[in-house]
């Protein structure tokens, strides 16, 4: 049985970690779906959000793999009810004057803002749950998606807890 | 008999360990930020001087490489350096086999050096090899200049990239400073943990820059913490198990000669009686010698040792990955077994077949422990092995590993083989390449001690073998090292032999010469209907190479032996000297095959003794069926269709 994993991984900030990273599941034979990498609150060390579609056995073997490379620093599977996951999304939707009001309205329904405005298109940003996010493009999907772009999932696990790189030190 | 000209005689260098050290205490515990003695430095010196001066605090003696445009500045203090050696091959996968053979004769890292692009992609395959069988190494690289990376400039070649997937780590070293904490980071993580290659590639002007040196550098590696002490309530139910098994096999694979765990094997053999199978890699662990070794599993292991895993209720598996040449199709695979599986290497357990007990550890850690709580256990009582000694020591007595001589009165290759192991005994050192030789010698040699048996197991690296021999000799200038190669892997990297004339390396290369690609040609035999594509080498048929010429041209002895009696006499001929390298071409049968053999994809339980015996096969009667060969065969060709070898 397939499913979707969020793995959180603590990296040291270094060249190529993420082609290590990457490499290793292309390797190994598993697909990212999304991969997002930023800096985290402590200097010199990197937070990849990935998140894959794999089975359980197979998903332990990548895990353990990950563990293996030297850049990497501590991996957490985070579960999506004891964590916030979240997405960014932009897209630029048709919506000449005929059909600008309603793009807006449904925009609204989801608390996503416009942020730019042409006189044939909106750009329309919008944060949520990857299935949030997939609800409003099916709504706005009719009105005409010239482009879109999303961030990846970025997670982080709820209550007081964190995950740092000094804890496991 | 020729001389080189070149030689430098009886005065030329000796391989030998550098005064002061330690020549045969294996350094497995890596390099500490604590190491003992002086602290060095701050000195000024190029990033050159730094990276010889590093080598030589790290403990490196020998370095095998070629020098080249981007390595240059490493190769002029090199040149005045009394602590390291370094060896200058003919071909850089020469340097990096040579640098396993030094690894796998002694525990110590092996290093080998080249310059950018074409030097770095040489060592390529090496470092795959390396890899592939755990084998602790550094390789330096020479790189562009820094403003020129990336700008396809001349001998460029993204080497940190390219060996990103065949490296336990590889670093670009950016800034000279680094240079020094950078060659221990290198050592410790190649030498701790599952051992590995790693590679260090180090810009030119990196190079020629001015710096500080330091030492001891300190080590920043905080994602790497390897567990090497076992996990007490794993030890426990292991030993359980252990005690209760009415059917139990340890199953040994490299990783215990690697933790340096011979003698806590043997104790922990004796105190249960449990029967010891050796994999390819794990060779000389286990006495072949004992009582209770009842041989190498796999794909051409023994009957007995094949039944062993196929029908044990437990595998106590140390330092063994499971690997496919082992476990043939892994489905069937020793069915009715619990697994304990004890390695270093956390990834490696469950990655094949799913542990009842896991336990990751450094495998010397776990078998100390093992003793230890199997002891309490016995107390309690333990599991009657009468029974599965019987079962097993009939399999032996009815299926020794045996040859047939060639019907055309050609030599044996099995007899050469085995003729050599015992003339050149246990205290030798063997090198093999990959092939029907590599077969026969872990079969026909009677391994008695660890790191006495080198090949290329993992990656089957043909031409593996000369530049091994290179290596393990250079670490053990006093033992007799044999490279037992065929005439096919011998003719891909046989240049080192000038190496060995020139630098005074004297060891002995017996050419297994059957003419062809002999195991390619045995499953054209087998599975393509005799149909033999592009396996003959003509080495018997036009005699091109003439081994014992090119022997010869390379500034070694050549002799040549072709029939039964005079095998013998060449191998004594050979052991004789030790003045210079020796090469035999021992012009053998071309039909000989490799048995007993699990088809690749079929069960172990399809192990054929011989042509058409399958003494495991349920119904079938010890005499060959035809047919049914046929039908195995059959499934192997499918399952090489769709996988590939």
């Amino acid at each position: 049985m397939m499913h979707t994993h969020t793995l959180s991984v603590l990296v040291e900030d270094k060249p190529g970690v993420l082609a290590r990273v990457s490499g290793l599941f292309s390797r190994r034979g598993f697909n990212i779906i999304s991969l997002a990498v930023g800096p985290t609150e402590q200097e010199g060390i990197s937070r990849m959000t990935i998140v894959v579609a794999v089975e359980d056995l197979p998903l332990e073997q990548v895990t353990k793999q990950l563990n293996k490379l030297v850049n990497v620093i501590k991996i957490v599977e985070l579960d999506p009810v004891a964590s916030v996951q979240r997405e960014l999304l932009l897209v630029k939707v048709r919506a000449d004057a005929a059909i600008r009001s309603q793009v807006l309205e449904a925009a609204e329904l989801f608390r996503a803002k416009v942020v730019d405005v042409a006189p044939e298109a909106l750009t329309i940003e919008a944060t949520g749950t990857v299935d949030k996010l997939a609800a409003l493009l099916r709504i706005l999907e009719p009105y005409g998606i010239r482009e879109m772009v999303k961030s990846g999932l970025v997670a982080v696990g709820r209550g007081p807890r964190s995950i740092t790189a000094a804890a496991v030190r | 008999m020729t001389t080189a000209t070149s030689r430098s005689g009886a005065t030329g260098p000796r391989p030998a360990p550098p005064p002061g050290r330690p020549g045969d205490r294996a350094r497995t515990d890596g390099v500490r930020t604590d190491v003992p003695g002086p602290r060095i430095g701050p000195e000024p010196m190029t990033g050159a001087k730094s990276l010889v001066r590093s080598l030589e605090e790290i403990g490196c003696e020998v370095v095998f490489g070629i020098p080249g445009g981007t390595i240059l500045p490493a190769y002029d203090p090199l040149l005045d350096s009394t602590r390291v050696r370094h060896v200058l091959v003919r071909h850089e996968q020469g340097a990096g086999h040579a640098a396993t053979g030094y690894a796998q004769a002694t525990g110590r890292v092996g290093v080998c050096m080249a310059t950018s692009g074409p030097g770095a992609t040489n060592l390529v395959t090496p470092i795959a090899d390396a890899y592939m069988d755990s084998i602790p190494m550094v390789a330096i690289t020479g790189q562009q200049s820094r403003p020129l990376i990336g700008t396809d400039a001349f001998q460029e070649a993204d080497i940190t990239g390219i060996t990103m997937p065949v490296t336990k780590h590889n670093m670009l070293v950016t800034e000279a400073t680094e240079i020094p904490r950078a060659i221990a980071e290198a050592f410790h993580l190649a030498s701790t943990g599952r051992p590995g290659p790693v590679l260090v590639d180090i810009p030119k002007d990196v190079l020629q820059e001015q710096t500080t040196f330091t030492w001891p550098p300190e080590l920043n590696l905080p994602g790497y913490r390897p567990t090497t002490r076992p996990h007490g309530k794993q030890i426990r139910e292991a030993a359980k198990l252990m005690t209760s098994a009415q059917r139990p096999v340890l199953y040994v694979g490299g990783g215990v000669l690697k933790a340096e765990a011979s003698p806590e094997l043997l104790e922990l053999a004796e105190l249960t009686d449990i029967p010891v199978v050796t994999t390819l890699m794990a060779r000389g662990a286990f006495p072949d010698s004992h009582p209770q070794h009842v041989g190498m599993p796999g794909m051409h292991g023994t009957v007995s040792a094949v039944a062993a895993l196929q029908e044990a209720d437990l595998l106590v598996a140390l330092g063994s990955r499971f690997d496919d040449r082992v476990t043939g199709k892994l489905s069937s695979f020793a069915p009715h077994a619990a697994v304990v599986h004890a390695d270093i290497d956390p990834a490696e357990i469950s990655k094949n077949r799913r542990a009842d007990v896991p336990i990751v550890g450094d495998c010397k850690e776990v078998i100390v422990d093992l003793l230890e709580a199997v002891r309490a256990e016995r107390e309690d009582g333990t599991a009657d092995l009468t029974a599965w000694w019987t079962r097993l020591n009939h399999l032996r007595e009815t299926f020794p590993l045996g040859y047939d001589w060639p019907d055309d009165g050609a030599l044996s290759p099995q007899y050469v083989i085995e003729r050599i192991g015992a003339i050149a005994g246990p205290d030798a050192v063997y090198a093999a390449g990959v092939g029907q030789h590599q077969m026969w010698a872990a079969q026909f040699v009677k391994y008695e001690k660890p790191r006495s048996w080198l090949n290329s197991g993992g990656l089957g690296t043909m031409g593996f073998a000369v530049p091994a021999a290179m290596g393990a000799k250079m670490a053990r200038p006093d033992d007799v090292v044999w490279c037992i190669d065929g005439d096919g892997c011998f003719q891909m990297t046989n240049q080192e032999l000038a190496t060995c004339a020139i630098e005074n390396i004297p060891i002995k290369v017996a050419i297994i010469n059957n003419g062809n690609l002999g195991m390619v040609r045995q499953w054209q035999n087998l599975f393509y209907k005799e149909r033999y594509s592009n396996t003959d080498l003509g080495t018997h048929k036009h005699r091109i190479p003439d081994f014992k010429l090119l022997a010869e041209a390379m500034g070694c002895v050549g002799l040549r032996a072709e029939s039964k009696d005079e095998v013998d006499k060449v191998i004594r001929q050979a052991m004789e000297i030790n003045d210079r390298p020796v090469v035999i071409d021992f012009t053998v049968g071309a039909d000989a095959q490799v048995w007993p053999m699990v088809a690749a994809g079929t069960s172990n339980d399809e192990v054929m003794s011989a042509r058409g015996i399958r003494p495991l096969f349920e119904g079938d009667e010890l005499a060959a069926d035809v047919a049914e060969v046929d039908a195995v065969t059959e499934r192997a060709l499918e399952h090489n269709d769709q996988a590939g070898e």
